[in-house]
């Protein structure tokens, strides 16, 4: 938030000259027929994504040479805005000369790059990166079509958000290794959800297997499941069923935080000798040192206080019994 | 050349409102409440504007007219009230509103849906009208309000205000209308019909930006929204926007006595335009222009993405709107085109144009011009009309 967003403004102000330029007059718009393919000596590739009902749809027309696989001639048709056009006329460009193997390893980060003006502001609003992402899919589709392969091959991992290219093992690496809790913290440091937002939860521009959300929620049952875990064989366990050395440190633990400091001030300290059962009872031995060995509080007010601090921590049923 | 074809979103303001508010800045500043010459003053414009205001929704005396900051204030004003006064109370949990209403209506339903209101969200025909019999459908003994628009903003439709009137005062509940894209295009008068509340704009009506106002019939008054000084009989508090008010008040003066010509001259070069626009092929437009408020046009043009031409318009100096995708930032499609289930590859296509008095014949030629070339460019682009070999297996179809 802050002045910037209290205005807004008009999208097409944040265009780069290049996204501007390409609208205005396309490079690469136009169609390649068999007869042209043919021509040239090489395959006709026609390949679509999108539709006009989600507001893309492109159209990629690739000539290959069958021998080489390069890719000889490189054109598009494109319904969309201004952004859809100039992206997919820069993508039509970088494929050209190119061959099908390199042409798939184009993203859409590629693709939005080279329409930058300069290198550090990007060429496009946030909420129109999803715009190249349609470049970028209709190349692999077509590299599909001319191999005879499954478009899912092409795919080397599982992407949730498609505009900043993030996987889903990324993901899941910085949200545990970060121990983040919000979108906002995810968009901080992957960039995901910064842009055409779709992948943040259902209801975008479009639809998805997986959302951010998603991946809060797992993370987040994860954590209640491993504290319970915890618990299951920890300090909130219940103190009768512990094993004599979960006794003993779980004792440790509430002299160490609650009580030793009490006795230092006044030069004295203590340690735990054993915890035995009696009964319903549990008796735990100990031993006073320094200044406590001897006091006469040590056998009335200061054995009270530790053992009502250990009863309230841990059993009503503990007696602490000097030695 | 530059030509404004968006006045459903705001108007030029008329030069006459534009005099009249000019001393109100410089000259007579004084506050209305205060007890010296400097308020005094600015009594009688006031007062004269407020009967102009009156005047034009034909409201009487008794009735209340608050001025408020602007629509969407008026809007939540009568949402939240009623929702005080009605849902917290326990006394009635449930609003009727369209599901083509104005963000500011939708998004207080929204809201008050998440305190715990019930509402019901009307569909429109296919027409893009909301269908009267419908309202007297859903109405329970829950209902608290019915809120319909009087014109909807994207396709101009005017819808059956009148019978919704009538179907709420017999059912007894609250009927409120955003009139906001009514005032000046369509007569609207609160007394033949049985309107509780009304909520208008100065500036789409060729007034100031930041003034509006909500209607409340005699006995239907609301809590205040706004707490503070009790300007406004105490409805609404906040020191009078003088000026303002005084636009308004020209402004609906001006747009009264300009309705014969909006409904007759605009009116015909709207329809000109449109009957050239609808020579183009594959263009379409939604709702019968009889049942339009004279101004406006929602058209498609196939294969052309509405950002798209907006660009292109915008290229040559013309103002345009669309609500579909990309063009706004939520990137939804145009959620007139979804309601009233045009074919789902047209639902980012749909351009509106919308006139006022100030549109001239030859705005409209050169606009005519502009749009030809335009689509023609734009098709040329569009991967809907491209060429495909044989047996190609379109994969832009079934998405």
């Amino acid at each position: 938030m802050g002045m910037d967003s209290l205005i807004g403004g008009t999208i097409w102000d944040e265009y780069s000259q290049k996204v501007t330029d390409l609208m205005n007059n396309p490079k690469n718009m136009g169609e390649i027929t068999e007869d042209q393919a043919k021509t040239m000596g090489a395959k006709l590739i026609v390949a679509d994504f999108g539709a006009e009902s989600c507001g893309d749809a492109v159209r990629l027309y690739w000539a290959v040479d069958p021998k080489t696989d390069r890719i000889l001639e490189s054109k598009f048709k494109s319904f969309g805005c201004g952004t859809a056009i100039a992206s997919s006329d820069t993508m039509a460009e970088l494929c050209r000369g190119k061959t099908v193997d390199e042409a798939v390893k184009i993203t859409n980060i590629d693709v939005e790059h080279a329409m930058r003006d300069n290198p550090d502001t990007p060429a496009v609003p946030p909420q129109k990166m999803h715009c190249s992402v349609m470049a970028y899919d209709v190349i692999k589709k077509a590299a599909a079509q001319y191999k005879g392969v499954d478009i899912e091959s092409f795919e080397q991992e599982f992407i949730v958000c498609e505009c900043a290219r993030v996987s889903l093992s990324t993901l899941r690496e910085v949200i545990r290794l970060n121990e983040l809790t919000t979108v906002e913290q995810i968009t901080d440091y992957t960039k995901a959800g910064a842009f055409c937002k779709s992948c943040i939860r259902p209801g975008g521009h479009e639809e998805k297997d997986i959302y951010l959300v998603d991946l809060l929620e797992e993370y987040e049952k994860e954590k209640i499941s491993k504290a319970a875990d915890a618990s299951a064989s920890g300090a909130d366990a219940s103190f009768a069923e512990m094993t004599l050395v979960q006794k003993i440190k779980a004792v440790d633990k509430v002299v160490d935080d609650n009580i030793r400091q009490m006795l230092v001030m006044d030069g004295g300290d203590m340690e735990i000798l054993d915890i035995k059962e009696n009964g319903v009872n549990i008796d735990i031995y100990i031993r006073y040192l320094g200044a406590c060995s001897g006091c006469a509080s040590s056998a009335t007010g200061t054995l009270f206080a530790i053992e009502n601090i250990l009863k309230e921590k841990l059993d009503q049923n503990i007696r602490v019994l000097p030695i | 050349m530059k030509i404004y074809l968006d006045n459903n979103a705001t108007t030029i303001v008329d030069p006459y409102v534009f005099d009249e508010m000019e001393p109100f800045f410089v000259q007579k500043y004084g506050n209305p409440n205060s007890l010296h010459y400097f308020a005094s003053e600015t009594h009688a414009p006031l007062k004269e504007a407020m009967q102009k205001i009156y005047a034009g929704i034909h409201a009487p005396e008794e009735d209340s007219v608050v001025i408020t900051s602007c629509a969407t204030e008026s809007n939540n004003w009568v949402f939240k009230s009623i929702y005080n006064e009605y849902v917290i109370t326990g006394k009635k949990n449930h609003i009727i509103i369209s599901e083509v209403e104005h963000p500011s209506i939708i998004a207080t339903a929204k809201y008050l849906e998440n305190l715990g209101c019930n509402v019901t969200y009307l569909p429109i025909n296919h027409e893009g009208i909301i269908e009267a019999d419908m309202v007297r459908d859903y109405i329970t003994d829950k209902t608290a309000l019915v809120s319909i628009m009087w014109a909807n903003n994207e396709t101009g439709a005017i819808f059956p205000v009148q019978e919704i009137g009538d179907i709420c005062a017999e059912k007894d509940v609250l009927f409120h209308t955003d009139a906001v894209q009514a005032i000046g295009k369509t007569p609207v008068d609160v007394q033949s019909f049985n309107v509780d509340y009304l909520t208008m704009s100065a500036h789409k009506f060729h007034g100031p930006k930041g003034v509006g106002a909500l209607y409340m019939k005699k006995g239907k008054e609301l809590t205040p929204l706004l707490h503070g000084g009790s300007q406004m009989g105490g409805y609404r508090s906040g020191t009078l926007n003088v000026a303002g008010i005084v636009g308004m008040g020209k402004a609906m003066e001006q747009a009264i006595d300009a309705l014969d010509f909006e409904m007759s001259d605009i009116r015909e070069l709207r329809d000109h335009f449109e009957e050239e626009l609808l020579k183009i092929p594959d263009t379409f437009v939604v709702t019968p222009r009889e049942k339009r408020t004279p101004n406006t046009i929602l058209i498609s043009f196939r294969g052309i993405e509405g950002e798209s031409m907006l660009w292109d318009l915008n290229r040559s100096g013309i103002a345009a709107s669309t609500g579909s995708a990309c063009a706004s930032e939520d990137l939804e499609s145009n959620p007139v085109m979804e309601a009233i289930g045009a074919e789902a590859d047209l639902a980012h296509t749909a351009i509106r144009f919308s006139l006022s008095r100030y549109t001239t014949e030859e705005e409209i030629e050169f606009t005519l011009a502009v749009v030809k070339e335009a689509v023609d460019r734009l098709r040329g682009i569009s991967s809907s009309y491209a060429y495909a070999p044989e047996g190609h297996e379109s994969g832009l179809e079934a998405h």
